[in-house]
C-alpha cells in the first residue's frame, strides 16, 4: 500500500475535452489519480465527473457524436494511442454502473463473463475459483455460494450491485471505475459497498462519482470539484472538505448549490 | 318505419335529448344555489344515453332476432297449409316465397302455396315492423323521461356516464371474443359431423388425400380417402423452407438494424423492409409461379436435378420473404428494449460488439425473439396463395422439397370452391382441416406466450 503522502501516479489526464455533437462536456482537465487511492469526483449534475470517469476506460467511445481531445495516461501509456486495443483496455479499467446492471444469467456466469472472454481460465476448476474468490472479494459469496444458477436478476439491489463489482474485479482490473454506485441502493447495502471499497483499496485504484459529499468524505483520499465541464479543485479529501480554496467548491460542498 | 328512419329519429332524440339535458340541470341549479357535481356536459350526456342507449340495442337485437322468429312462423304457416311437405321442399318454398315477397321470382313461377305464403309473410313483417315502432318509440320517450327525472344538482351524471362507457368498451371486446367462440363452435360441430362420415383414425392419421364423395352408389372409385397427413406434412414441409430463409435473414437484419446500423439508415431500412410485409400474397404468389418456380427448375436442371415447376422449395423461398419482416420488426423491437446498461457493462468488461451481441443482447431478446419466430410460423402455416400459385394442389406425401406438394389450407379453399352438397364428407372435411390447422396454430400462440411470460427479464 502505497503512502498517501507520497503516492504513485496511476492516471494523468491532461487537457482533456470531450464534445457531445456541439456541445462541449469537459473543458481541459487536469488531474492525477494516484493508486490505491479512492478518488471522488464531485459537483452539480452536468458538471462532466462521469463524462470524466468514462474518459478512462473510453466508454465515451460508443457515445455517438463524441469526441475525445487531449491525453489520458494510465501508468504513462496514452489511452487514445492508436495502438491501444479497447477490449484490453476495458480489461485494465473496471466500471460500475449508477443501476446495477447484471446480465439476465446465472450468478456463476456474471462473474465468470470477463474471465471466459479474455481466455482467463483454464479450466472449469480454476474459473470455480476465480468466480469464489471474486464473490468473497466482493463479499457477496456467503449470501449466494448456494444458488450460483440462480438469476443474477433475482437478487435484491444491493446484492446486484455487489455482483457487478464482483464481476468487474474477476477480470483483476487494475483501476475500478465506479458511477454513482451507491445511487439506487438503502443506506445498509450503502454501508456495504463502502467498506468494499476501503477493502478494495489496497489492490486496486478506485474513482468513483458520488452526490453524495458524507459518502465522498467518508471513503476516498482525494477529492475532485468539478463544476460545468471544469475541474475547479482537487486535492486530499480532508483539505476540500475542511478548507477548500475556492469558495464555489465551498459553496457546493456546504450544500449552498448544486 | 324502415330501419334507418328510426335510426335518424334516435340520433335526433339523442341531439335533442343532450341539449334539453344540459339546459335543464342549468335551470336546476340555478334555481337550487348548490354546488353542482358533474358539469353540464355530463347530465346532458346523461340525458341523451337514457334516450338513446337501450333502443339502439333493442333495435340491433329486433334485427338480429326477427328474422329468425318470423322463418319459424312462415315455416309452421306452410306446414299447416300443406302438412306433406318434405324437408328440402320445405326449404325451396321458403327460398320462393321469400324471392317472390321481394319481387324476385316472377309469379308465373309460383303456385297458391307460395303466393298464400307470401301473402302471410307481407303481413308477419308489417306487423314486427309496426310493434318494433311502437317498442322503440316508447322505449326511447321513457328513457328520456327517466334521464331528466333523474337530473338534480347533486346527481352523480359524471360517474354515471363513466359508467356507460365502461359498458360499451366491455361490449366491444365481448363481440370480438363471442366471435371467435362462434367460429370455433361452428368449426367444432362440422367438424363432428364430418367424423360421422369419416373415421377421426382415418382422418388424422390417414397417408392417403384424395377427396372425391361418389356422385352415384354405384360409382367405381366413389370413395374417397380423406387421410390428412400428406397435407400435414407438405405444411410443415414448406413452413419449415420458410424459417429456414425468414429466421437468419429476418434475425440478422433485425440486430444489424438495432445494434450497427446508424440513426439514419434505420430510419430509412426499417419502414423498407416493412414494405414487403404490405405486398398482398397473391403479389408473392405470382412472383414465386411465374420467377422463382421457373428459375429453380431451370437451374435444377442445369446441375442435373429434376425439379417440377410447381415445387414446395419455391412456396417455401418466397414464403419466407414474405415472412422477413413479421421476424426482423418484431425482433428489432425487442432487441431494441434490451437496456443500454446491459451493453454497456459488457463493453465495461471488455466485451467487443458482437461478443456483446451474442452473449449478452441475445440471451436477454430471446424470449421475444422466440415468440416473433413463433408467431411468423403461425403466419406462414396459414399462409394459402403463394402455395396454390407455387407448390401445386397435389396432395404427394414426400420428403423430397423439388416437388410439388400442398398444404391444408390449399386444400381447404380446393374442397369449398366447385358445387357440392353442403353436408358431403368434401365439404366437411374442410371444416375438420380448418379445426386442425386453429389448434396447431393456438397451441403455438400459447407456447409463445408462455415462453414470453416466463423468461421474460423485467427490467425496470
Amino acid at each position: 500500500m502505497t503512502n498517501i503522502e507520497n503516492p504513485k501516479v496511476k492516471i494523468k489526464a491532461r487537457n482533456m475535452t470531450v464534445h457531445y455533437g456541439d456541445a462541449q462536456a469537459l473543458h481541459g482537465i487536469d488531474l492525477d489519480l494516484n493508486a490505491n487511492e479512492v478518488t471522488a469526483l464531485i459537483g452539480p449534475s452536468g458538471c462532466g465527473k462521469s463524462t470524466f470517469l468514462r474518459c478512462i476506460n473510453r466508454m465515451n467511445d460508443v457515445i455517438d457524436g463524441c469526441r475525445v481531445g487531449g491525453s489520458l495516461s494510465i501508468d504513462e501509456q496514452d489511452v487514445y494511442d492508436a495502438a491501444v486495443d479497447v477490449v484490453e483496455l476495458r480489461a485494465r479499467v473496471g466500471m460500475v454502473f449508477q443501476k446495477p446492471n447484471p446480465f439476465p444469467k446465472s450468478i456463476y456466469d456474471n462473474v465468470a463473463y470477463g474471465p471466459r472472454i479474455h481466455g482467463m481460465a483454464q479450466d472449469r476448476a480454476s474459473l470455480d475459483a476465480l468466480v469464489e474468490r471474486s464473490l468473497k472479494r466482493a463479499g457477496l459469496w456467503q449470501e449466494v455460494k448456494d444458488r450460483l444458477s440462480a438469476s443474477g436478476t433475482s437478487l435484491s439491489g444491493g446484492q446486484q450491485q455487489r455482483l457487478c463489482i464482483a464481476r468487474a474485479i474477476a477480470v483483476n482490473p487494475d483501476i475500478v471505475l465506479m458511477d454513482e454506485p451507491c445511487s439506487a441502493l438503502d443506506p445498509i447495502a450503502t454501508a456495504v459497498i463502502e467498506e468494499l471499497m476501503e477493502e478494495l483499496r489496497r489492490d486496486y485504484t478506485i474513482v468513483i462519482v458520488t452526490h453524495s459529499m458524507q459518502q465522498a468524505a467518508r471513503i476516498s483520499q482525494r477529492t475532485a470539484y468539478f463544476h460545468l465541464g471544469d475541474l475547479v479543485e482537487h486535492g486530499q479529501t480532508e483539505t476540500i472538505f475542511t478548507t477548500p480554496q475556492h469558495q464555489q467548491t465551498e459553496a457546493y460542498i456546504s450544500g449552498k448549490i448544486g | 318505419m324502415s330501419t334507418s328512419f328510426l335510426l335518424i329519429c334516435l340520433f335526433g332524440l339523442g341531439g335533442f335529448s343532450y341539449f334539453f339535458g344540459r339546459r335543464r340541470i342549468g335551470a336546476l341549479t340555478r334555481a337550487a344555489r348548490v354546488k353542482q357535481h358533474s358539469r353540464d356536459v355530463y347530465h346532458g350526456s346523461f340525458v341523451a344515453l337514457c334516450a338513446v342507449g337501450v333502443p339502439l340495442i333493442v333495435l340491433l337485437a329486433w334485427a338480429g332476432l326477427s328474422p329468425l322468429l318470423l322463418d319459424a312462423m312462415l315455416e309452421d304457416f306452410l306446414r299447416r297449409q300443406s302438412p306433406d311437405l318434405s324437408l328440402g321442399e320445405m326449404g325451396v318454398a321458403m327460398a320462393k316465397v321469400k324471392a317472390y315477397f321481394s319481387g324476385a321470382l316472377p309469379e308465373a313461377f309460383t303456385g297458391e302455396l307460395i303466393r298464400s305464403g307470401s301473402a302471410y309473410f307481407a303481413e308477419l313483417r308489417s306487423a314486427s315492423n309496426q310493434a318494433r315502432s311502437v317498442a322503440i318509440t316508447l322505449l326511447a320517450l321513457g328513457g328520456l323521461a327517466f334521464g331528466l327525472s333523474k337530473l338534480a344538482p347533486r346527481f352523480t351524471a359524471r360517474p354515471a356516464v363513466e359508467r356507460v362507457f365502461n359498458a360499451a368498451m366491455m361490449m366491444a371486446s365481448a363481440i370480438a371474443i363471442l366471435t371467435t367462440i362462434g367460429i370455433v363452435l361452428s368449426l367444432i360441430f362440422e367438424t363432428l359431423r364430418f367424423f360421422d362420415k369419416v373415421p377421426v383414425m382415418d382422418f388424422l392419421f390417414g397417408l392417403s388425400w384424395s377427396p372425391q364423395i361418389a356422385m352415384r352408389a354405384d360409382q367405381i372409385g366413389g370413395a374417397g380417402a380423406f387421410g390428412a397427413i400428406p397435407l400435414f406434412a407438405g405444411t410443415m414441409m414448406i413452413t419449415f423452407i420458410a424459417m429456414l430463409v425468414a429466421v437468419p435473414i429476418g434475425l440478422m437484419s433485425a440486430i444489424y438494424l438495432s445494434e450497427y446500423a446508424n440513426p439514419r439508415l434505420r430510419g430509412i431500412a426499417k419502414p423498407g423492409i416493412e414494405i414487403l410485409a404490405g405486398v398482398p400474397t397473391v403479389v408473392y404468389g405470382f412472383f414465386a409461379a411465374l420467377m422463382v418456380a421457373p428459375f429453380l427448375r431451370d437451374s435444377g436442371a442445369d446441375i442435373g436435378l429434376a425439379l417440377s415447376s410447381e415445387s414446395a422449395l419455391a412456396a417455401g423461398l418466397v414464403m419466407g420473404i414474405m415472412i422477413i419482416p413479421f421476424i426482423s420488426s418484431l425482433s428489432d423491437d425487442v432487441i431494441n428494449a434490451v437496456p443500454q446498461t446491459l451493453r454497456d457493462g459488457a463493453a465495461a468488461l471488455g466485451a467487443t460488439q458482437s461478443e456483446t451481441i451474442r452473449q449478452v443482447v441475445l440471451p436477454a431478446a430471446l424470449p421475444g425473439i422466440v415468440s416473433a419466430i413463433l408467431l411468423a410460423i403461425s403466419r406462414a402455416i396459414g399462409e394459402t396463395m403463394i402455395v396454390v400459385m407455387a407448390a401445386g394442389v397435389a396432395a404427394n406425401l414426400t420428403a423430397n422439397p423439388f416437388e410439388s406438394v400442398t398444404t391444408v389450407t390449399v386444400q381447404i379453399v380446393m374442397l369449398l370452391v366447385g358445387d357440392q352438397e353442403f353436408d358431403s364428407a368434401k365439404t366437411l372435411a374442410a371444416f375438420a382441416l380448418g379445426l386442425v390447422l386453429f389448434l396447431i396454430t393456438l397451441m403455438l400462440n400459447v407456447v409463445a406466450l408462455y415462453v414470453v411470460n416466463r423468461f421474460r427479464e423485467q427490467y425496470d
